[in-house]
């Protein structure tokens, strides 16, 4: 059954098209549907999937390093150090109470020590992959609970590190060769003797910061310059291949390789855009990973020891539930949160599968235990979903929280995001005048020169191309109360405004025009915002000529005003008009024949008498003409 | 010689006949400053400090300005809001305006008789100003009755001519400084008899 590669191709595909459209229309979360489409045609149930599996999940993983590198980019440095208590505080709670409790139990279960201590390893690390995608399709990132299992999360991503590099110093094969249960390839790490493994291990992160800040971006910067749109695709996906095949070949975890590579990132001009155009392949092989995994539960195991497995896979979530509901009451969440907390992190994570084979290939678990484990795992990753969803379904309706989701007000500035297109002389003014006001847009801008000086001078500029979806996603279209549409180019304004409107009818459009022409296309297209550029300035200009001819100032400033109404209602009234081009140049003329006529006779009419406010001259002839009747 | 301040007033100058006259005569008399607030701040936008320099430049303020629904002109009324600040103008250490002399110059359509319980406006123009008055006074300055143009509807060119040489002479006077005290007891400024000997 299983042939071709097009043909797996077909089968995984299909599979998540069915199962996670289904998930979605029953509300669970995607997640949720991948790994049941992965049991479903894994080798248990339809059989399409064989053994084959395993190597779809080790494909697959590249999924997790690509997150992984998104999360990385998503943590500049200076938030990363606000940040530390939380992330130190909650993470080193969390992973060491889990470490402890579980290392009791597998010592209890009669586990040799170092089986224990990695198997109470694996288990302290919880899923990202899961968390965060479901998180985030609730967008509950913002709230207490959101920014918590950030944390915990990021912390075990770093400890990571620690216990790979820990591993080794359990094996059972002296020497650090490989042992029975050889590895895909031997890497570096394994020919050097242990004080240099060390070293090879700083050099290289060393060596992924300086890539990073003299490499990576002048290469990107250079691919900007030439504006083809897919080498910017091509460089984002050789950093991350890059910066694995680098970590793979000294030994180390590729995931946490990309994590750092994206943090070196994160403060270059062009973190939307690589935030972009990574996210669909992210995605895809996200799902990918979570179908394998859901494949790859070994359903023979189980039925050869139900009762052991289950009754460990029960162990496991509780415990590891314990332990968060206790780091959150700790840190002092509200019961919602802290329960929100309590399931979404109680799945073992994928790193699990990285730490388990590689104690295994190091000799330290027998192949017995690591399929035990393995099963475990992708079984607690199945399962946490559904107990989430429950906990959501039922339990939190009871204690009254939907109330307390809600954000708390300090975070207004934040529900209340602004994004600037374009970042101009136009829209550099009405930036600087926001921030003025302390309200910092989220600015995009398509010129990667200009993006660099920009950000020398303190603002926060990206680069990236904004007619694309997935740009404006990157840059939170989806939460955003308003995008400022402040583009050079009418054709570009048209697309992106376009675009946001039918996506996201919700966010409010301000939009820059050029010309009155410009300003018909775009009323044409329902936009209601509309600021001709050219039309206050003129006017300003005009009202100064009068002004310095003897004019007053106050009664200018009030024709200006009235001024601007009656050309805004001309545009309006013509917008309505049909499509009809020959139509539409007719009724021009018209119009234009028609201002014409107003303005001669505004000019008979004396523009500044026909305002009779605070002019008395009506009510003196009035009076004049009754004194001469009497 | 005491130095004059005239805050002018008038939304809608170009139009008016009887403050066109007035201001004729007045302007660029030496030691009289004719600060006209529309034209200075037509979008209502005042310059507080600039403001307050120039009232303590000088020794008599006019609060010039049209009788608009028995009140001045709106910029003229932020100017009151803006520039007469707490500790400044009034409160504790509030001494910034006193002892200066402080009256309105109106110009009113509706004559002198209409302005009475008999007549349609029913209160006097000095009840209609109370606001003005009370400001000044708690502003410790000497406030004096209005200087008022009154019917200008019906006024001839000469007659506004003639107001306008009254206006003129009153502010000679204030520059002399010689019996302020005993303008107080008038009900208008037009009617001392400095400005009617002859």
């Amino acid at each position: 059954m299983t042939g071709s590669i097009l043909f797996q191709a077909i089968v995984f595909l299909a599979g998540a098209i069915i199962c996670v459209s289904v998930a979605k229309r029953l509300g669970l979360s995607s997640v949720l549907g991948y790994l049941l489409a992965g049991v479903l045609i894994g080798p248990y149930v339809l059989g399409y999937i064989g053994e084959d599996g395993q190597d779809i999940l080790h494909f697959a993983e590249f999924g997790v390093v690509v997150m992984l590198f998104l999360i990385g980019l998503e943590i500049e440095p200076k938030n990363f150090w606000k940040m530390r208590k939380t992330i130190l505080g909650m993470g080193g709670i969390q992973v060491a109470g889990t470490m402890l409790l579980s290392y009791v139990l597998f010592m209890f279960l009669g586990f040799e020590w170092k089986v224990s201590l990695v198997i109470s390893m694996a288990v302290a690390l919880s899923s990202t992959a899961i968390a965060l995608q479901t998180i985030k399709e609730k967008g509950l990132m913002d709230t207490t609970f959101g920014s918590s299992s950030f944390s915990i999360l990021l912390f075990q991503d770093i400890i990571v590190i620690l216990m790979l590099g820990a591993i080794p110093l359990l094996s059972n094969s002296e020497g650090g060769t490989t042992g029975e249960n050889h590895g895909e390839h031997a890497n570096l790490l394994d020919t050097l003797p242990l004080g240099f493994q060390t070293l090879a291990i700083i050099l290289s992160v060393v060596l992924i910061i300086v890539a990073g800040k003299y490499l990576i971006v002048p290469m990107l910067r250079k691919v900007a310059n030439t504006g083809v749109r897919e080498l910017l695709i091509a460089s984002a996906l050789l950093i991350v291949f890059g910066i694995s095949y680098l970590m793979e070949y000294v030994g180390l975890s590729p995931a946490l390789g990309a994590f750092l590579g994206g943090v070196v990132l994160s403060n270059s001009e062009f973190k939307h855009e690589l935030e972009s155009t990574l996210e669909p392949f992210k995605n895809l092989l996200l799902g990918l990973f979570f179908m394998a995994v859901g494949a790859s539960i070994n359903f023979v195991v189980i039925a050869k020891s139900p009762l052991t497995i289950g009754g460990i896979l029960f162990a496991i979530i509780v415990l590891k539930a314990i332990v968060l509901f206790i780091t959150g009451h700790i840190f002092k969440l509200k019961l919602d949160q802290k329960l929100l907390l309590t399931f979404s992190l109680a799945q073992i994570g994928e790193f699990a599968f990285v730490l388990l084979s590689f104690a295994f290939n190091l000799n330290i678990l027998n192949s017995g235990q690591m399929d035990m484990m393995l099963v475990i795992t992708a079984l607690t990753m199945t399962l946490t979903p559904i107990i989430g969803m429950v906990n959501e379904r039922l339990i939190l309706p009871k204690i009254g929280t939907k109330e307390s989701i809600k954000r708390p007000m300090d975070h207004i500035a934040k529900s209340q995001k602004i994004i600037l297109v374009g970042f101009g002389h136009f829209g550099n003014t009405v930036g600087r005048f926001l921030r003025s006001h302390g309200v910092e847009a989220t600015i995009l801008d398509q010129d990667s020169n200009r993006v660099d000086f920009l950000r020398k001078m303190g603002f926060e500029v990206y680069y990236g191309d904004a007619t694309r979806l997935d740009l404006l996603e990157a840059a939170g279209i989806a939460e955003a109360k308003i995008l400022i549409c402040a583009v050079d180019n009418p054709d570009v304004t048209r697309r992106i405004t376009k675009l946001v409107k039918s996506k996201y009818p919700h966010v409010e459009l301000m939009i820059r025009a050029k010309n009155r022409y410009d300003a018909y296309g775009l009323l044409n297209l329902g936009m209601e915002n509309i600021y001709r550029e050219s039309l206050e300035t003129s006017l300003t200009l005009a009202k100064d000529v009068l002004s310095k001819m003897g004019f007053r100032k106050y009664t200018l400033n009030r024709q200006v005003h009235k001024f601007i109404q009656y050309d805004e209602g001309i545009l309006r009234r013509l917008a309505k008009e049909p499509k009809d081009e020959k139509n539409y140049i007719f009724k021009a003329r018209q119009e234009l024949e028609q201002q014409e006529k107003y303005l001669n006779e505004d000019f008979k009419r004396g523009i500044v008498e026909y305002d009779q406010h605070w002019d008395s001259e009506a009510i003196r002839k009035t009076l004049l003409k009754t004194e001469d009747n009497t | 010689m005491k130095k004059i301040l005239i805050l002018f007033s008038h939304p809608k100058f170009e139009s008016s006949r009887a403050n066109a006259v007035l201001v004729d005569h007045i302007k660029g008399i030496e030691g009289v400053t004719f600060h006209d607030l529309y034209e200075r701040y037509p979008d209502f936008h005042i310059d507080v400090p600039v403001e307050k320099a120039l009232l303590d430049q000088h020794d008599v303020i006019i609060w010039h300005h049209p009788l608009y629904w028995y009140s001045c002109p709106p910029l003229m009324k932020q100017w009151m809001d803006m520039v007469l600040e707490f500790n400044w103008a009034y409160g504790p250490k509030g001494t910034a305006l006193d002892s200066k002399i402080c009256f309105n110059a109106i110009t009113a359509g509706g004559s002198r008789d209409l302005y009475c319980s008999a007549g349609t406006n029913t209160f006097s123009v000095n009840e209609f100003l109370r606001p003005f008055e009370q400001t000044a006074n708690l502003c410790g300055m000497t406030y004096l009755p209005p200087f008022a143009v009154m019917g200008t509807h019906q006024l001839t060119n000469d007659e506004l001519i003639q107001h306008a040489h009254q206006y003129g002479a009153l502010i000679n006077l204030l520059q002399q400084d010689e019996s302020v005290g005993d303008f107080k007891d008038c009900a208008f400024l037009n009617d001392i008899l400095q400005l009617n000997t002859d």
